[in-house]
């Protein structure tokens, strides 16, 4: 007779999974509260250049996007493969930039229209030419804020030379 | 009759359910990169009258189609290595040759006489090619302001020792929104005080064509 009785062996208990939703349920909501849709499609291949003196653009209602670069790889055949400006959905030339900058301005409340910046997303393989020529129109309707958004990283490092 | 109890609903499938909508979520999110170098351009009008610059007050980078660099200054011409672009543009900065009235006291350099006399008179200036590529003049700017940051670091930190930070972690601290409006009010002063020190003179010419 012992003191002590050997506990049977075998059949573990099962692991409780009852709290399993829980869990899921916070990441699914840390997950919806990070999410930003995106608001336009693009229609040009965007891999921004690094740069590490960035500021942060804060206030996203306050920020007019251009997009640059080559049309994506199912637009070629119809666009070709020079680079190309996008503005909202659709591609766009250099002389369409002011009549959007104006009507991003109008759709504004007017005592915002002072701080409202561009902001230049640029392919780093684009040229410099259709940067400037950007640049040009928009200092001809006086919208003289610009930020040339990049990635954070290493300038140097992506440099080909 | 008599009461019955009502069954119990079968929360089985509640996982199932949210993780395809967590699947859901996961796929689309998208954490955006809103970063970037920010830049005001010159405007349109006010271009009749010339400024004169002395040469000797004047960096100047010519990035070419084959975006190699090509830098003026002192008086004498040299292609430059874009890793070496950060050291040299503090060293022109921070040079402090003038003398009398527009004698530095704050430049630390090496008071070449052939290079810039003071933080406020110095310029640079970049010009580029219509073929040169994007990342290159990115690279070229980010440098160009990181050097003007380095200075603006060490005076910030000279000038205000309690603060314990540097120029671009105030600047950082005072674009928090959750910075509190009496420090904001405390940081803008010695930021436009330290911004007023060193300006950053920056002018870009016009491309030229290339053929």
């Amino acid at each position: 007779m012992s003191k002590f009785k050997k506990k049977k062996s075998g059949d573990l208990p099962a692991i409780s999974t009852a709290s399993l939703p829980d869990i899921v349920f916070m990441l699914l909501f840390f997950f919806m509260v990070a999410t930003v849709m995106r608001q336009n499609t693009l229609k040009v291949q965007n891999s921004l250049p690094a740069a590490d003196q960035v500021e942060k653009l804060d206030k996203k209602d306050l920020v007019m996007y251009i997009y640059v670069g080559k049309p994506s790889s199912n637009y070629q055949s119809k666009y070709g493969t020079e680079a190309r400006i996008q503005l909202n959905d659709k591609f766009a030339d250099v002389d369409d930039i002011a009549a959007f900058i104006q009507a991003e301005r109008a759709s504004k409340r007017e005592e915002l229209v002072p701080f409202l910046t561009t902001s230049l997303k640029v392919d780093s393989d684009a040229n410099m030419g259709i940067v400037t020529d950007i640049k040009q129109e928009l200092r001809k309707v006086n919208a003289l804020k610009i930020n040339y958004t990049t990635r954070k990283g290493d300038a140097l490092a992506g440099l080909k030379d | 009759m008599a009461k019955r109890s009502a069954p119990e609903v079968n929360a089985g499938s509640m996982a199932d359910i949210a993780f395809l909508l967590l699947i859901f979520f996961l796929v689309t999110t998208t954490i955006e990169t809103d970063s970037g170098l920010s830049r005001k351009l010159p405007p349109m009008e006010e271009q009749e009258e010339d400024v004169i610059i002395k040469e000797k007050n004047i960096f100047q980078i010519n990035v070419n189609r084959n975006n190699e660099l090509l830098l003026k200054t002192g008086g004498e011409e040299k292609l430059l290595n874009i890793k070496d672009l950060r050291a040299e543009a503090v060293k022109f900065l921070d040079n402090g040759g003038g003398t009398g009235e527009d004698a530095c006291k704050r430049c630390k350099g090496n008071k070449n006489p052939k290079s810039s006399d003071n933080f406020q008179k110095a310029v640079v200036s970049l010009q580029s090619d219509r073929a040169t590529k994007y990342d290159t003049y990115i690279a070229v700017q980010n440098e160009v302001i990181a050097a003007y940051n380095q200075l603006r670091n060490r005076e910030f930190k000279r000038d205000f020792p309690g603060e314990d930070m540097s120029f671009v972690e105030a600047e950082k601290r005072y674009n928090d929104p959750r910075t509190s409006s009496s420090e904001k009010d405390k940081l803008k002063e010695k930021l436009e005080k330290i911004k007023l020190l060193i300006p950053q003179k920056f002018s870009e010419a016009e491309p030229k064509k290339s053929n």
